[in-house]
């Protein structure tokens, strides 16, 4: 999507940047309840599960596409230029010179829209889905004494998720980051 | 028949029209230098003659096979006609060896192995084998042109347009890449855009000056340095001699 809103030309930028500024303006809880007991209304019937994956799916494709586009758009014209110049196809020159530039240049935003979805599943509550928070309500519901516990663990969880995917996602940063951005002749 | 040949080029860009109806020719291995006040068109001749930016109007033929043309193969053409950058663009991502080598690769379809190997010739050529594991960042202005140049000389391009190839750099710089260009007289045509006199005087087989969108006057380095027949161009040369001092013959 963020080649297509970069690279592309209308009608499919502009479909682009329409779904990228409305899923971005929209609540997840609204999504979610849109799809789950909005869609069911044209005749489209989905689990509790595929709505919210489909939900955060959507929405999470929106903020992505702004990550890379961001990316895409911090690369200097001269890379495109310098690679048709060779004798590129423009599409040759987006998959070897421009993407792996663009990939390198998202981890740390990417990263970050990660551990947004990976917290948001507990969104997924509302509209029934049995995750770590309806699970972990079905335990402190039959133990009220544990609540707290409870809480502390699936907080606990969460947070040991996000941090090893952090960490991954930080050694791929580093060993990836020779791109000739951060590497200077004084270090 | 003209390796290559200009027809009356037209470009414009929106009101501004930037050239103005440019001709020109080169042979098999000629070096051609243009000079002129920035913002004449220099640059922008060089983009269209590699079709960067086509032409509005006006032909171009590359070994007698019009490039201008709606059937033209523009990414095939562009392998004939090398470009080295006035501020590099080497890819920040690859080392210079593989700044040389991905377009053999991946343009020419050659093996990676192979690429490799022609790409680090190449490297040799312009002095740079030992650095040809480092990144762009980790090089300096003088030797990132360099790689510049090796990268358009892998392609094995007909022509190779140099867009004021030594304007971004120290002056201690010029130098090295100078003398790769000097080195690649003969062998190789060139279209150069620069300000350096000295290479004009001693590598040029013509000069041409231009202004306003128009070839005001071309000719050998002697005739433009010793005798310009038109009063810009002397007085272009003039104010070049008074700015960098002028050049010693042959020196």
């Amino acid at each position: 999507m963020a080649i297509g809103r970069s690279y592309g030309r209308p009608p499919l930028s502009t479909l682009i940047y329409i779904y990228e500024k409305v899923l971005r303006g929209i609540p997840l809880l609204v999504i979610f309840f849109l799809i789950f007991f909005g869609f069911p209304q044209f005749g489209i019937t989905l689990g509790a599960f595929t709505a919210a994956i489909l939900g955060l799916g959507l929405r999470s494709t929106a903020y992505q596409a702004q990550i890379f586009r961001s990316a895409i758009n911090s690369i200097p014209s001269g890379q495109m230029t310098a690679a048709r110049a060779i004798g590129m196809s423009r599409l040759k020159a987006i998959r070897y010179i421009i993407l792996p530039q663009v990939l390198r240049l998202s981890i740390p935003g990417w990263s970050n829209e990660f551990t947004i979805v990976l917290k948001d599943t507990s969104i997924a509550f509302s509209i029934g889905v049995i995750e770590l928070m309806r699970r972990g309500r079905h335990i402190y519901a039959r133990e009220p004494d544990l609540v707290l516990w409870v809480l502390f663990l699936i907080a606990a969880i969460y947070f040991i998720m996000v941090f090893a995917t952090n960490k991954s996602l930080g050694y791929l940063e580093k060993k990836y980051k020779m791109s000739g951005f951060e590497v200077s002749i004084d270090e | 028949m003209p390796m290559l040949e200009c027809k009356n080029i037209h470009k414009s860009y929106g009101d501004l029209e930037v050239l103005k109806g440019i001709s020109l020719t080169m042979e098999k291995g000629e070096t051609k230098v243009i000079i002129g006040t920035s913002g004449t068109g220099k640059s922008t001749l060089l983009r269209c003659i590699n079709l960067l930016h086509p032409p509005d109007q006006g032909q171009i033929w590359l070994e007698g096979k019009e490039i201008t043309g709606k059937r033209a193969d523009i990414n095939q053409i562009r392998q004939k006609i090398g470009f080295v950058f006035q501020d590099f663009n080497l890819f920040n991502h690859l080392t210079a060896l593989r700044n040389v080598s991905i377009g053999l690769e991946k343009v020419k379809g050659m093996e990676k192995e192979d690429a490799q190997k022609r790409a680090l010739a190449e490297l040799e050529k312009v002095g740079l084998k030992k650095q040809a594991d480092q990144y762009p960042a980790q090089l300096s202005g003088g030797q990132k042109q360099r790689v510049g140049i090796a990268r358009a000389l892998a392609m094995d391009p007909l022509v190779i347009l140099f867009d004021e190839p030594t304007s971004a750099l120290d002056p201690e710089l010029i130098g090295d890449v100078l003398d790769v260009m000097k080195s690649l007289a003969h062998k190789v045509a060139m279209l150069v855009v620069t300000h350096e006199m000295g290479f004009a005087r001693n590598v040029a087989d013509e000069i041409i000056f231009m202004e306003g969108g128009y070839i005001v006057e071309s000719g050998t380095p002697s005739k433009m340095f010793r005798n310009p027949k038109h009063k810009r161009t002397k007085e272009f040369l003039g104010k070049i001699a008074t700015l960098y001092g002028e050049e010693k013959e042959g020196g």
